[in-house]
């Protein structure tokens, strides 16, 4: 079953239109990865998918139904969530608090989630009551996974996991976010860490130029000739 | 003649020692912290200390002022800190609220420039309103009208932020539309104070107030049961406000749109429901500071402009958006302003006079130019 379907999404900043009819599709369960040079559009995609962008033309629909232009709180309601790239915790609320206000629209009981989401993460669980601010980079990006899952969303957005971590850090995240996908939560994950990234992935698509270059499984993209030497460095 | 003395002053001083202080910060930025802060701290310190053994009467009149400016100071670093804008209107919002309780209480409004009109009813004419409660000046009538004041000053900022700032946010105005909206509505505010109730200063009770005598062992004080008072408001109140930011979700939620508003909406926290209990609560605070203010001095409508400049520099030095921040400024300031108008030294042959009372607001603008210069973020602000 296809979890979220963008079709022919054109958005941008403003005037500024950087997505020029951009399709992708998530089937239940997958992890997606979008890649693409700078300026390609790929957070855009994200942003707009997760109504934080409007969407100027095309469709957005998050299983099946359609969900064009909807708030974040909506999407988030309805279990989408979305982590940003950078500044994806709150520095002066402690971890604790962190996973709380990811819990912030839920209406039932969500302590036992916040056990539960902790023993996923035990470098943040020993840190609960100490601000984020003064976590580590790595330590960061555990807590906005975290406070993501809060929602128990069926789709996580992920604006570059790995972004400025240490390289045993990015290995730990993607091990991380394998963990999660294997639970039954579909990862749409945008990379500059192409090659690492396809190969957790089960399909890829690569943008450029705010366009559908290429798609295809993890490894055919890794494979693919074209793909090696644009954005893999040969 | 005197320009050209200063403009060389200042090129070959003052220039020179911001340069020098400028690259050191950039130089050495955690250790410039901790010296920013240890000098606010140890030159209060001293001033204190100082104060309390020779003139203790003026340290606890501060520490009033303070109390006052403290409710008014957590409104405006909320605001601050929340919808990222400085809220010039704070001031007079607070004489406004102090106003609002006066009527509710006497049911008074001026009807020429020289003579009022009274309503036939208001709380103070309820059986015993006016009685003095134990050894305070006035009543539970009073009382009633600060809570009434709270209310309706809430009320009128949740409308002001319906009708006047939430239009700006979608239409992505800059804070600095924010900030001078802000000023005109400070200035709308204190012309209706002075349609409504004339120019003249008013009090709430009339006649002479006695104050008590304490003997702290080296020193003897007199306080008025009404100063006790509104230092036990303030940090009742102040004491409220931490534990709600720190122990409700609201709290928590007004908190994250601090830190990130962005990720905030993100997370579904519905930012404009946060903006507007950010009004409720700020209003509710100053409206009461407004009071204690009338309580200390007088009702005037000129006065909550006046205080802008303290209540400013009390959200500066303590760091925007932290509550108990804006508590230690407001203390800081209060006692220095007070405390500033009775040094009277001499160290070797230099006089050091007391300032005049009129101009004891410069010691907030002082403190507050000493802060941006040595800690800008304030002492409980984080790093910018």
């Amino acid at each position: 079953m296809t979890v979220l379907e963008a079709r022919e999404v054109v958005s941008g900043y403003g005037e500024v239109e950087i997505l020029h009819g951009v399709s992708i599709k998530v089937e239940e369960g997958e992890i997606v990865t979008i890649i693409g040079p700078n300026g390609a559009g790929k957070s855009t995609l994200l942003k707009t998918v997760f109504g934080l962008l409007p969407c100027k033309r095309g469709k957005v629909f998050f299983g099946g139904e359609d969900v064009t232009g909807k708030s974040p709180q909506v999407m988030a309601r309805k279990g989408m969530c979305y982590v940003p790239q950078s500044d994806n915790v709150f520095p002066s609320l402690t971890v604790q608090e962190n996973l709380e206000m990811g819990a912030f629209i839920r209406r039932d009981d969500y302590r036992p989630k916040i056990e539960e989401v902790l023993a996923l993460f035990p470098d943040v669980l020993e840190r609960r009551y100490t601000r984020a601010g003064k976590l580590s980079g790595g330590q960061r990006q555990m807590l906005a996974l975290a406070r993501a899952l809060m929602l128990e969303p069926s789709i996580l957005l992920l604006d570059e996991p790995s972004a400025s971590l240490a390289p045993n850090m990015v290995e730990l995240v993607f091990s991380k976010i394998l963990d999660i996908n294997r639970s039954g939560v579909a990862i749409v994950m945008v990379e500059q860490n192409a090659r690492e990234s396809l190969k957790l992935s089960h399909r890829g698509y690569i943008l450029a130029m705010g366009q559908n270059r290429l798609e295809g499984t993890g490894e055919s993209l890794l494979d693919n000739e074209e793909m090696g030497k644009a954005y893999l460095g040969g | 003649m005197v320009q050209a003395i200063v403009q060389i002053l200042i090129t070959t001083f003052v220039e020179p020692l911001t340069k020098a202080l400028r690259n050191a910060r950039e130089r050495y930025p955690a250790l410039f912290d901790i010296l920013g802060a240890a000098a606010i701290w140890l030159i209060f310190a001293a001033l204190v200390l100082w104060a309390i053994t020779s003139e203790a009467q003026l340290v606890v009149i501060g520490i009033i002022v303070g109390s006052i400016l403290a409710l008014g100071a957590i409104g405006l670093t909320l605001i601050y800190g929340i919808m990222k804008f400085a809220n010039f209107a704070h001031g007079d919002t607070m004489m406004l609220g102090a106003y609002v309780a006066f009527f509710v209480l006497t049911g008074t409004v001026a009807r020429t420039a020289r003579e009022d009109t009274e309503l036939p009813w208001s709380i103070g004419s309820l059986p015993g309103a006016l009685e003095p409660i134990g050894k305070l000046t006035f009543g539970y009538g009073l009382i009633i009208g600060t809570l009434v004041a709270a209310v309706v000053i809430a009320l009128f900022l949740v409308a002001l932020n319906h009708l006047v700032y939430r239009p700006l946010r979608k239409r992505g105005s800059s804070i600095v539309v924010f900030a001078v909206t802000s000023l005109g509505l400070a200035m709308v505010t204190r012309a209706l104070m002075l349609i409504i109730w004339g120019p003249d200063p008013r009090v709430y009770v009339s006649g002479i107030h006695i104050a008590d005598k304490y003997d702290l062992g080296f020193t003897t004080i007199t306080l008025k049961a009404d100063q006790i008072f509104m230092f036990a408001v303030a940090i009742v109140l102040t004491v409220l406000v931490y534990f709600l930011l720190f122990r409700t979700k609201l709290g928590k939620a007004m908190r994250a749109v601090t830190d990130n508003p962005d990720l905030a909406r993100v997370s579904g926290i519905d930012t404009e429901q946060v903006f507007t209990w950010t009004w409720v609560i700020g209003g509710a605070l100053v409206a009461v500071a407004g009071v204690l203010l009338a309580l200390q001095t007088q009702l005037n409508p000129i006065l909550g402009f006046v205080l802008l400049l303290p209540l400013f520099a009390s959200t500066i030095l303590g760091g925007i958006g932290s509550p108990q921040g804006a508590l230690a400024g407001a203390m800081i300031i209060g006692i220095s302003q007070e405390v500033s108008v009775g040094i009277d030294l001499s160290i070797g042959g230099l006089e050091i006079l007391p300032l005049a009372p009129a101009y004891k607001f410069s010691v907030a603008v002082v403190i507050m130019i000493f802060t941006l210069l040595v800690r800008p973020q304030g002492l409980f602000g984080a790093k910018a």
